[in-house]
């Protein structure tokens, strides 16, 4: 058991989102929800973070942005996309500028559905997320590189279960 | 006696020669032969009076005192007249008064006071000769490759290079002898030549801001002058005597009485060591090549201005107001000069202002004048000797290679001029990190000051402190800055330059390490001689071992680990996407935006000219006071005697 | 003598981390009380460190990570001079010394945020180091010595005669501590504005170690606190500790209590403090001892 799963640092970045999700990622500190109680904490810093939360869909403008932190991140690293946008565009899948889902720039590992994702699905979403990033961790420690690719199934299975919070 | 005499004339010899060799390699020769020379033989002098802590010389020759006599007349004379001149009739006037007021006296009374020792040398004069030959004629050399790129910067302009060597050597020799005379008329002669060779080099580029700058420090070191004039003439009037020994020594019975002339004496040192409000001289000064800032505004001349006051100190620490006036205009002088530099962004005027400052803390050392306050002054007065050189000339170097003084145009001097930079982190760390020099010295200051049961001296060091730290830390970091696509500039500097930094580096890690033996084998058998001892230790002899052990640690340190990682490099986060190069990020419509990096300088806090001003005038005030007194009591006396 | 000295290094050497990690979850956890949260474990700050040195080693400058090594060891080395009964004066030089570097190490990586973050720790250097030395003074001028070993074995407690200096030092323990309204250059909560200031391009275990550091760094200041109750006594020691623990909570309240000022007011007002209280006490200081 390493230490990786009790201390999982946040960043939050959002993509083009209705700032419906920020919201709810925020509600998450409060009192009502605090995530602090998992050892959560909100940074502003890539390079201090193991989750990355992104909220809203991908467009031309930020690609590479989100690119970029999730690069600046430290392995091993865990990539929430957090509401209905983040998974795959949601209603502005259309749009002339989106590209699409977060998973269209960079590798996601857990989905959180929703429009806007409620906290307690976000909460239940970096938790289940603490299992990936235990998983890389250990990976790590076996000196096999983590696997870079989207973890297809794994990040299906994951949609599922976590599809009847809406 | 023929080392000292030695170390007097032959930078003259050598200046004569260098006055008229025009050729470069025949200069390159001559000066580091001459300054190996002048090094070795103070080396040599140190060596020889050390063993019994110094000797009296009489050096009776009646020729000298004419000699001198006629050129002081001389100097006047063109003093008077470049100051016709150049419409600065100050500069005239001042001459005007004091060569014939000292003239007259010497020929009229001064002639019947019998002189025993002309001249002496003590322990400290060997310090200060030490600093003179070894600091001093590095610094020379150094000037040899510094001169042949400012020649090259103003080739229009006539190569004025012999004149500039001329009056760098006819200092050293001066210097000598001011920190070797006994006879206050001696010490008068050499105290004016240096004043008029800092007029000199300050004026050497003849622009209008050199000429008007070398004025201003002409004429402010000639208001000096006329204080130390008045101080030998009532000296020899009150006292009957001319020797500075002999005025110690009544001064050690009669404090309140010597303390009248030490009164003048002290301002005129205070005139030279540019305490505020005189201090506007020596940031003028920085219009001169570097080589003259570092020789006579850091580590020499303005030395010889402290030296007196801490030769005074005896007699300043008796109580006195002359005692409190000096311990006041330092303690300001260190506090303002001190904020004063954090709004400065040109390296040479920090610099100047950290050099007032500290001067300003060895004045306040002589001016409590116990045994404790003394130890500090000297400390200070070693330790900033070699520290200020190395970091002068280590920016006259990047001047000449980044094409600015500008400490926020040396980003990433770490990546161009990787050692040069070094030179320039070691200098700076000299002056104010543990464990080095300048704060090994500042703490006795500190615990001198308490001692001293000012509680406003005791405030000024404790702000004075954590200003100085932000000042140079901040400087500090731009340097280290690894700035990314900068490449290495750093091939054309001149190897007598690396070599120069290389030995001040040298000597700034060796006085930390050598302290405490400087302490014990020079200075405490001098307080010994001077105050009765000290009474306890100043630094313990546990705290000495941390700090030599920190040294060692961080020598180790960085030769080991310094610059090895293994790690993965990474660029460096900038707020959105980092085009990749660490210098630009992509803005928004996709542009490229670049950042620039600025330091800190608190204008509205800690701006120049409010700095100059409360501390000019807090510091006028305290020598209107000072004097004042002083004055007062002459007349009393006089009156009471008559 | 020598003994008791190489115990203490040695017991500061392998407790303060402890004690100051714990100080720090508590820390964390009766803020989250104050706010009415649960908040995380007690342990939660080993947690945290624990898990940075399992992170990736990364870094963005080939020198960065000496700085940081140069930081830690300083800090332990003042907490270890000033545990061995070492000169006051010389714990806070080589304090100065470590923040230098860390300060320096920050530039190093030429990020405007770590800059940012320097200036800022910088000039929260400037706030709070006259009082710092004021406090040194103020104990040399009462019990006649700098070194922690004579100030602790002194007869009479320096607190009331240095009520002034007490009082200045509580307020700037604030800004050492990092606590708001003074977390100007890192702060421990919501640290969006600055990207976490100073430590921007730290992580991992860079990042671990520097907190560690911290926690020597705090018990080392709580130590300074108890040495206005040092008697000699047992009695002596026993209220020090208390006052220690209450200085600490008092610190977390003021924490939660104060949004972040700005530098500007940071700034006047940790000198305006040490010039009242600093200066007023130690004239008096003159007076009576």
């Amino acid at each position: 058991m390493s230490y990786i799963a009790k201390s999982p640092w946040v960043i939050h970045y959002d993509g083009s989102s209705c700032n419906g999700c920020d919201i709810e990622v925020l509600a998450c500190l409060t009192p009502m929800y605090d995530v602090e109680r998992f050892g959560i904490i909100n940074t502003g810093n890539p390079k201090h973070a193991d989750v990355f939360l992104v909220t809203g869909s991908v467009n031309e403008q930020n690609k590479e942005v989100v690119k970029q932190i999730y690069e600046q991140m430290p392995e091993p690293k865990v990539v929430v996309a957090v509401g209905i946008c983040a998974c795959s565009g949601g209603v502005f899948k259309q749009c002339y500028n989106i590209l699409g889902g977060v998973d269209t720039v960079i590798p996601v590992d857990v989905y959180v559905p929703g429009c806007a994702a409620r906290p307690e699905a976000i909460i239940d979403g970096v938790v289940k997320g603490l299992a990936v990033l235990q998983e890389k961790r250990d990976n790590m420690v076996k000196g096999i590189d983590a696997p870079a690719e989207e973890p297809e199934a794994a990040a299906e299975e994951e949609k599922t279960e976590e599809g009847g919070e809406n | 006696m023929g080392t000292i005499l030695f170390l007097i004339f032959f930078p003259m010899i050598i200046a004569l020669i260098l006055l008229v060799s025009k050729e470069d390699k025949a200069r390159d020769v001559i000066v580091k032969i001459a300054a190996f020379v002048i090094a070795a033989v103070s080396i040599v002098t140190a060596v020889i009076f050390f063993k019994n802590g110094g000797q009296n010389f009489p050096a009776h020759a009646e020729i000298v005192n004419y000699v001198m006599m006629a050129i002081e007349a001389a100097l006047a004379l063109y003093i008077i007249y470049i100051g016709i001149k150049h419409k600065k009739y100050l500069a005239s006037l001042f001459a005007i008064i004091q060569t014939p007021l000292l003239i007259w006296f010497e020929l009229t009374e001064g002639h019947h006071i019998a002189v025993q020792n002309n001249m002496y040398v003590d322990r400290l004069s060997i310090i200060m000769i030490l600093i003179i030959g070894i600091v001093g004629s590095l610094i020379t050399v150094y000037a040899l490759g510094y001169m042949k790129d400012f020649q090259h910067h103003h080739h229009d302009e006539p190569d004025r290079r012999p004149w500039f060597f001329f009056v760098m050597f006819i200092f050293l020799g001066a210097m000598v002898g001011l920190v070797t005379s006994n006879n206050m008329i001696w010490m008068y002669f050499f105290w004016e030549i240096t004043s008029l060779s800092s007029f000199w080099l300050i004026g050497f580029t003849k622009t209008e801001e050199a000429t008007n700058n070398a004025f201003r420090a002409l004429i402010m070191n000639l208001a000096g002058g006329l204080g130390f004039a008045i101080g030998i003439l009532i000296l020899g009037k009150v006292f009957g005597t001319l020797e500075l020994s002999t005025m110690l020594a009544i001064g050690s019975v009669y404090g309140e009485l010597v303390a009248i002339p030490a009164a003048f004496f002290a301002f005129a040192g205070i005139t030279k060591a540019a305490q505020m409000p005189f201090n506007s001289w020596l940031l003028g000064a920085m219009v001169a090549p570097t080589p003259t800032s570092a020789l006579l505004h850091s580590s020499t001349m303005v030395k010889a201005g402290v030296f007196m006051i801490i030769k005074l100190a005896p007699v300043l620490g008796m109580g006195n107001f002359a005692g409190i006036m000096v311990m006041m205009v330092g303690g300001i002088t260190f506090l303002f000069a001190t904020f004063a530099a954090v709004s400065q962004s040109n390296a040479k005027r920090v610099l100047a202002y950290s050099t007032i400052a500290n001067l300003g803390l060895i004045v306040t050392c002589g001016g409590i004048g116990t045994a404790e306050a003394v130890w500090a002054g000297v400390m200070l007065i070693i330790f900033h000797a070699v520290t200020k050189s190395l970091l002068f000339l280590c920016v006259g170097t990047a001047e000449h290679n980044i094409g600015s003084r500008d400490i926020e145009d040396m980003d990433g001097l770490f990546v161009r001029m990787p050692k040069l930079a070094s030179f320039m982190i070691i200098g700076i760390a000299g002056m104010f990190l543990a464990p080095f020099g300048m704060l090994i010295s500042k703490w006795a200051a500190m615990t001198a000051f308490v001692d001293s049961g000012n509680v406003i001296l005791v405030a000024i060091i404790c702000f004075g402190s954590a200003v100085t730290a932000f000042y140079w830390i901040k400087w500090m970091g731009k340097l280290a800055g690894i700035v990314a696509g900068e490449e290495r500039i750093d091939q054309n500097v001149h190897k007598e330059e690396t070599f120069v930094h290389m030995t001040l580096v040298i000597l700034t890690v060796l006085v930390c390490l050598l302290f405490p033996l400087v302490s014990m084998y020079m200075l405490v058998p001098y307080l010994e001689i001077v105050f009765g001892g000290l009474s306890a230790m100043v630094l313990s002899a546990d705290n000495m071992i941390i700090m030599v052990v920190m040294i060692a640690v961080l020598v180790l340190l960085t030769g080991l680990f310094f610059g090895k990682t293994n790690k993965k490099i990474v660029p460096i986060y900038l707020s959105g996407a980092n085009k990749g190069d660490n210098l630009t990020y992509e803005g928004s419509m996709h542009e490229p935006v670049e950042f620039k990096l600025r330091n800190w300088h608190m204008e509205s806090y800690f701006g120049e000219k409010k700095m100059n001003l409360i501390g000019g005038v807090a510091c006028t005030l305290m020598l209107v006071i000072g004097i004042g007194i002083m004055v007062g009591t002459l007349i009393s006396l006089l009156g009471g005697v008559a | 003598m020598i003994i008791k000295m190489i115990i203490s290094i040695i017991a500061y050497l392998i407790l303060a981390p402890f004690v100051g990690g714990i100080l720090a979850g508590l820390d964390r956890k009766v803020s989250a009380r104050m706010q009415g949260r649960v908040g995380p474990s007690i342990l939660q700050p080993f947690y945290d460190v624990l898990k940075l040195f399992e992170k990736e080693p990364i870094t963005v400058t080939k020198v960065q990570d000496f700085y940081v090594m140069i930081f830690v060891i300083f800090v332990i080395a003042s907490g270890v001079i000033f545990f061995a009964g070492g000169d006051l004066l010389l714990v806070i030089f080589v304090l100065t010394v470590a923040s230098a570097f860390l300060i320096i190490a920050a530039y190093s990586s030429n990020s405007p945020y770590a800059q940012v973050g320097a200036e800022r720790e910088l000039l929260q250097m400037m706030a709070y180091e006259p009082m710092v030395l004021m406090t040194c003074i103020g104990f040399y001028m009462y019990c006649g010595s700098f070194a922690v070993r004579d100030i602790i074995v002194g007869t009479s407690m320096p607190f009331l005669p240095l009520i002034g200096i007490f009082i200045g030092f509580l307020f700037i323990l604030t800004i050492k501590f990092r606590k708001s309204p003074f977390d100007l250059s890192m702060s421990h909560h919501a640290h969006q504005e600055l990207v976490k200031g100073l430590t921007t391009e730290f992580s991992g275990k860079t990042l671990g170690l520097i907190e560690i550091s911290h926690w020597y760094e705090n018990v080392m200041l709580l130590g300074f606190v108890f040495l206005f109750f040092a008697n000699g006594t047992v009695w002596g020691a026993i209220i020090g500790v208390l006052v220690c623990i209450v200085t600490y909570f008092f610190e977390v309240l003021i924490d939660n209590s104060f949004a972040r000022m700005k530098w500007q007011f940071a700034f006047k007002s940790a000198w305006i403090v040490a010039l009242v209280f600093g200066v007023i006490n130690i004239f008096v200081l003159y007076l009576i001892v």
